[in-house]
């Protein structure tokens, strides 16, 4: 058994403990951040199995741009909560004015 | 024939009218029989024992639900454990399977002109599934405007798209204006470089992409406003997805009459070589690029540009 | 065939993870673990097919010299399939992340079971 596949098993068992640690957080920005981890590991067990393009991609889109649309989404509904009642009904005149001119 | 069937439907429906009148009318004794309905069922709900049986069979369903949701969980993985037990051993090549990769492998440089084989696969022997790719993102952003467009003129949303603003950060500011320029050049390097090393159009535009949500995270949207106004967004798109396919329509006509291939295929290992791949890596990029700014833009405040 | 199991552990982590990923989809209630959930099962299934493109000791699909020999690299084709799915994996998340942002526009909660009593209720006011 060679270092390389030494060091692929590692990441295997990482990846299942990633996996497996999504469901264990009690609050969801540790849960986007394992994700993170998880994509992260992906990439370089895609790179150690000669497939350069897919680590390339992965490194790119699943750690990079996935995990960003998870913590706008956070971020977006954060937002919403921190909206007070008076607010909401600005929101809604202002969507309602919308919706009449358009 | 028509007649016939058409005289039995009316048979068939005579004796409905009274079912098939579109028109809803207020219907005196619907409405009390409803009401009655309504009030049997508070009346049966305020029942504690009723309480208890409703809650029991909740309790049950949701014990049924684990217990099939445990059991086809296991059976699939089980089935699927089993089957990669009779696969044919891992890292050893399988004759069977790799009959398309090494005509591939063997005639792709000289066909297709890239170096690099899965670029040369997914722009020119499937070209077309690529194309559908970069639909299904464009349809995706599409889907999320249309999901997610806030007005520009909301007053509650600008003032907390100032609260949230993180350019007023100087640390950020400082540092995203300093990398933008590398992560720009990096990408448009993997993209021109495509065909020769490992990168292409898919991550070198999702490169390109997050260089500009960095910009724009760093220095504020009244920057990447002024390069990515929503038209100049759509056009990019439009121009990009419009090139890709009169290009790949024009290959796939001369290929089907058996004419003769007017692109040059280059000297293999320059940059300018590989036919069309280069172009077409070219216009996947913008797309993804363009298809990325646009998600950040959308989930982060609710529009693009200006609009 | 035990074996045979071992020999191809990297499939079999590729479908332990899916599993997990089916798992996280089925049991969590929140929208967003359950889209996390589906990205792990995304990942585990390209996991699984690029496993069956690898031929041990030999090179990426890159190729430097004129008189090219199939038997010196691995094969491309699962490459490029893995590829396609990655981007389209992205653009669903996304439009789901959105259609979850709008749920909870809507209803002020990502939970599940209570999004379902909530439209349970509004169809009987309905009516």
């Amino acid at each position: 058994m060679s270092i390389s596949e030494i060091f692929k098993i590692i990441l295997l068992i990482l990846l299942v403990v990633c996996a497996i640690a999504v469901n264990l957080t009690k609050r969801l920005l540790p849960a986007i951040i394992i994700f993170m981890a998880y994509s992260t590991i992906m990439a370089v067990v895609w790179a150690l199995m000669e497939s350069p393009d897919l680590a390339i991609t992965e490194a790119a889109v699943g750690a990079g741009i996935t995990s960003i649309l998870f913590f706008l989404t956070l971020r977006r509904l954060s937002r919403m909560e921190l909206t007070d009642p008076a607010d909401e009904e600005a929101v809604r005149q202002a969507d309602e004015v919308e919706e009449t001119d358009s | 024939m028509r007649e016939s069937v058409r005289s039995w439907f009316r048979e068939e429906l005579s004796g409905m009218e009274e079912f098939l009148d579109t028109e809803e009318k207020p219907d005196a004794s619907r409405v009390e029989r409803k009401s009655a309905v309504r009030r049997w069922e508070e009346q049966l709900l305020s029942n504690p024992q009723m309480q208890r049986e409703i809650q029991r069979r909740q309790q049950r369903y949701h014990t049924i639900y684990r217990l099939v949701a445990v059991l086809s969980c296991v059976l699939f993985g089980l089935v699927m454990l089993y089957m990669i037990a009779h696969m044919p051993h891992y890292g050893f090549a399988n004759p069977r399977a790799d009959e398309v990769a090494s005509r591939y492998l063997e005639e792709g440089l000289k066909e297709t002109g890239a170096v690099n084989i899965v670029a040369g696969m997914i722009l020119d022997y499937r070209a077309f599934d690529t194309l559908g790719e970069s639909f299904v993102l464009f349809t995706g952003l599409v889907c999320s405007l249309i999901l997610l467009r806030v007005g520009a003129r909301n007053p509650a949303t600008l003032k907390h798209d100032q609260y949230f603003d993180t350019s007023s950060d100087a640390i950020l500011h400082k540092i995203g204006v300093l990398v933008f320029p590398a992560i720009i050049v990096f990408g448009i390097y993997v993209i021109f470089n495509g065909h020769l090393s490992p990168g292409g159009g898919f991550s070198g535009g999702t490169i390109l992409g997050s260089a500009m949500i960095i910009l724009s995270a760093s220095a504020g949207f009244g920057t990447t406003d002024r390069i990515f106004t929503y038209k100049r967004l759509n056009l990019m798109t439009f121009a990009a997805l419009g090139f890709y396919s009169l290009a790949k329509g024009f290959v796939f006509f001369i290929g089907a009459n058996g004419m003769h291939n007017p692109i040059p295929k280059g000297v293999p290992g320059a940059l300018l070589s590989g036919g069309l791949i280069l172009p077409l890596n070219i216009a996947v990029g913008l797309v993804v690029a363009c298809t990325m700014y646009g998600f950040y833009s959308l989930f982060e405040r609710g529009r693009i540009g200006h609009a | 065939m035990l074996d045979t199991l071992l020999s191809n552990y990297q499939e079999a982590v590729a479908m332990i993870l899916f599993v997990i990923g089916f798992a996280t989809l089925l049991f969590q209630r929140n929208l967003i673990r359950k889209l996390i959930g589906m990205n792990i099962m995304d990942a585990g299934l390209f996991l699984f097919l690029t496993s069956l493109g690898y031929i041990n000791g030999r090179k990426p699909p890159i190729i430097e010299v004129q008189e090219a020999v199939a038997d010196t690299y691995i094969n491309p084709v699962p490459s490029g399939l893995v590829l396609t799915g990655i981007v389209v994996s992205v653009s669903v998340t996304a439009v789901m992340l959105s259609l979850s942002i709008r749920l909870y526009k809507r209803y002020h909660t990502l939970d599940m079971d209570e999004i379902y009593a909530m439209t349970l209720k509004e169809r009987e006011e309905q009516d």
